[in-house]
């Protein structure tokens, strides 16, 4: 377990740079030139100024010094400066990270509460009446976008409680229930579509197993119902729910960027959709790369979730 | 099974030849799937409105008139908005782009990954290794995060956006590509296609892409509500389609400002997304369940 525990992050360096290298070309090759955007409509401006400009930004480096600049940088914990604010990149990501990690939590923790009782009822009331209305709503719940479900939620809440949320972002420590209820509705609204795939997963899996020999067998062995249902059917219906969970986490962290935005919540998505109109490269990058890099590590924490969940499979 | 076949009114003459072998069992399997049916009968409808927009638009999508916000009405069917231009027939309208999104991103997604997938399959080897490295590194990206870098990058327009979302769903179909052509591939009928010396463009073409096709029709179906969810996210954001165009993220983005006196703004853009992706979804349900023997039972 060890050994494939220490292969397994060995494996995150490659799949980071590789990462690390994508977003860099993409910033670099595609047009759009940031001193062009800094300096906007002002003609007065030279290009010998522009070249200095850049060059205070690194810019006239070769492109795979520039790159090797920056990911050495990275490992340094230098991530660099914004080209708008100047400030330090770090600065902006320990500022926005608690915001999204908590977001990302709730709204996993809610599906979850749902999903799990749902997805089972359904697949052991299999083509009842419950389970076609649960995979029906399954699938609405998979259709609805949830920018469209927050801003419903906000309509409801200023229309009936005349709540709005507030204009900043208020921290769990300070005041964790002005915390909590800020919170709510973005965790809700962003919970929802994975609640689905969530709901979807655990009833197919649940199906699967229970076709299984062992099931049988321990049915035939006088169990009751219930005890096979939890201790043989479950354990083993789990692993790919939590498969999916992981895959499903990117399409959280997609989701994210859009409720943050409704929200006025600063996270990392609203850092990086303010840094994309701004063309604030570096932000763009850093940001783009530490939502992939939670995705990644949380898929790797569900790799390892496996061993508890399933003796069966061997790690070496 | 056979009491249910003696249910099953005949087919229409008009689809009673089939092109492909099975698509008289195909359609057979969808009426037993009702949810599949009803996916496909929503999709042909809304196919059908974006055809034929300009008659079902009952105002000119763009025509400004002095009568704002107003709520729906027999003369404005869903209301109008901040700058007086009729929401139905925008919303009408604006079903050709998220059509058009749809049809366009897939295909470069499907040409892109299954050509990827289908000759990493096939050729194998070292070929295969950065395929499927490169694969996996844009797999290792959240879907929207990356389209959101592109497009933010190529400058906000739509066709940026279809751009960015054929690019960034091209992975799965690749993986799906490669890991089918890795069963077929050790199939006895692809032995003997070699056996009578058949050439291996020969052998792609005519042995192996179309065994492969079933996996790749119900991906392609699901990727369509995918790319709608995706290009309304965009546009948004405001980095898809562009004001003063009609499509359904912008309404819903622009209509959030107005949202408090007037909800239809954000409504009806909102149920559009929603009903036009929960048909995908039906229809791409329904087709997996049709097309997967192994889940028949």
């Amino acid at each position: 377990m060890n050994k494939y525990l220490i292969r397994r992050l060995a494996l995150l360096i490659p799949t980071l740079v590789g990462m690390s290298f994508l977003i860099f070309a993409m910033v670099h090759l595609l047009p759009g030139d940031i001193v062009d955007a800094l300096v906007g409509m002002d003609s007065t401006v030279t290009a010998e100024q522009k070249f200095e400009l850049r060059g205070t930004f690194g810019l006239n480096d070769p492109w795979p010094v520039q790159y090797a600049k920056w990911i050495g940088g990275i490992f340094q914990g230098d991530l660099g400066r914004s080209f708008r604010s100047r400030e330090p990149i770090t600065d902006h990501i320990l500022r926005a990270l608690p915001v999204t990690l908590e977001l990302a939590l709730l709204a996993i923790v809610m599906s979850l509460v749902v999903a799990i009782p749902l997805g089972i009822l359904s697949a052991v009331r299999q083509n009842s009446r419950v389970d076609l209305g649960a995979r029906v709503t399954g699938l609405i719940g998979l259709s609805i976008p949830s920018f469209w479900l927050a801003t419903l939620f906000l309509l409801f809440t200023s229309l009936v409680f005349h709540w709005v949320p507030p204009v900043i972002w208020i921290s769990p420590w300070q005041n964790l229930p002005g915390n909590l209820l800020q919170m709510l509705l973005p965790a809700l609204a962003l919970s929802v579509q994975l609640m689905a795939v969530e709901m979807r997963m655990v009833r197919a899996a649940l199906l699967e197993v229970l076709r299984q020999d062992y099931i049988r067998t321990a049915r035939a062995k006088g169990l009751g119902e219930q005890v096979v249902l939890v201790r043989h059917a479950l354990k083993n219906a789990f692993i790919p729910v939590i498969t999916i969970i992981g895959i499903q986490l990117g399409a959280l962290m997609g989701g994210s960027i859009i409720i943050e935005q409704i929200f006025g919540l600063p996270g990392i998505g609203w850092t990086m959709i303010q840094a994309v109109f701004n063309r604030d490269y570096p932000v763009v990058q850093i940001t783009s790369l530490f939502l992939a890099l939670i995705f990644v590590l949380i898929n790797l924490a569900v790799d390892l979730t496996y061993a508890v969940l399933d003796p069966r499979i061997k790690y070496t | 099974m056979s009491q249910e076949q003696t249910f099953i009114t005949p087919l229409p003459a008009t689809i009673a030849r089939p092109r492909l072998g099975n698509l008289q069992q195909t359609t057979r399997l969808l009426r037993r799937h009702p949810i599949g049916t009803l996916g496909a009968l929503i999709v042909l409808f809304i196919l059908l409105i974006a055809l034929f927009a300009p008659w079902v638009a009952t105002h000119d999508p763009a025509a400004q008139a002095s009568k704002r916000l107003l709520p729906a009405s027999a003369a404005h069917l869903m209301g109008t908005d901040e700058l007086g231009r009729d929401v139905f027939s925008r919303i009408v309208f604006a079903a050709r782009i998220s059509l058009y999104v749809g049809v366009l991103s897939v295909s470069l997604a499907l040409a892109l990954g299954v050509t990827a997938g289908v000759l990493a399959g096939f050729i194998g080897g070292k070929f295969d290794n950065i395929i499927v490295g490169l694969m996996d590194i844009v797999f290792a990206f959240p879907t929207l995060v990356l389209a959101i870098v592109i497009t933010g990058l190529l400058g906000p327009s739509l066709t940026n956006a279809m751009l960015a979302i054929g690019i960034v769903y091209s992975p799965t179909f690749a993986r799906v590509a490669r890991s089918s052509v890795l069963s077929v591939k050790t199939e006895l009928y692809i032995e003997a296609a070699r056996v009578v010396g058949g050439k291996e463009r020969h052998i792609v073409m005519r042995h192996v892409l179309p065994n492969i096709l079933a996996p790749l029709i119900v991906l392609t179906t699901l990727s369509f509500s995918l790319a709608i969810l995706a290009e309304a996210s965009l546009s948004f954001l405001g980095l898809g389609t562009q004001p003063p165009d009609a499509a359904w993220g912008l309404m819903l983005s622009q209509g959030r400002k107005f949202v408090e006196v007037a909800p239809w703004l954000a409504i009806f853009p909102g149920l559009a997304i929603m009903i036009t992706v929960l048909a995908f979804n039906f229809l791409g349900d329904g087709l997996r369940d049709a097309l997967d023997p192994r889940l028949h039972e």
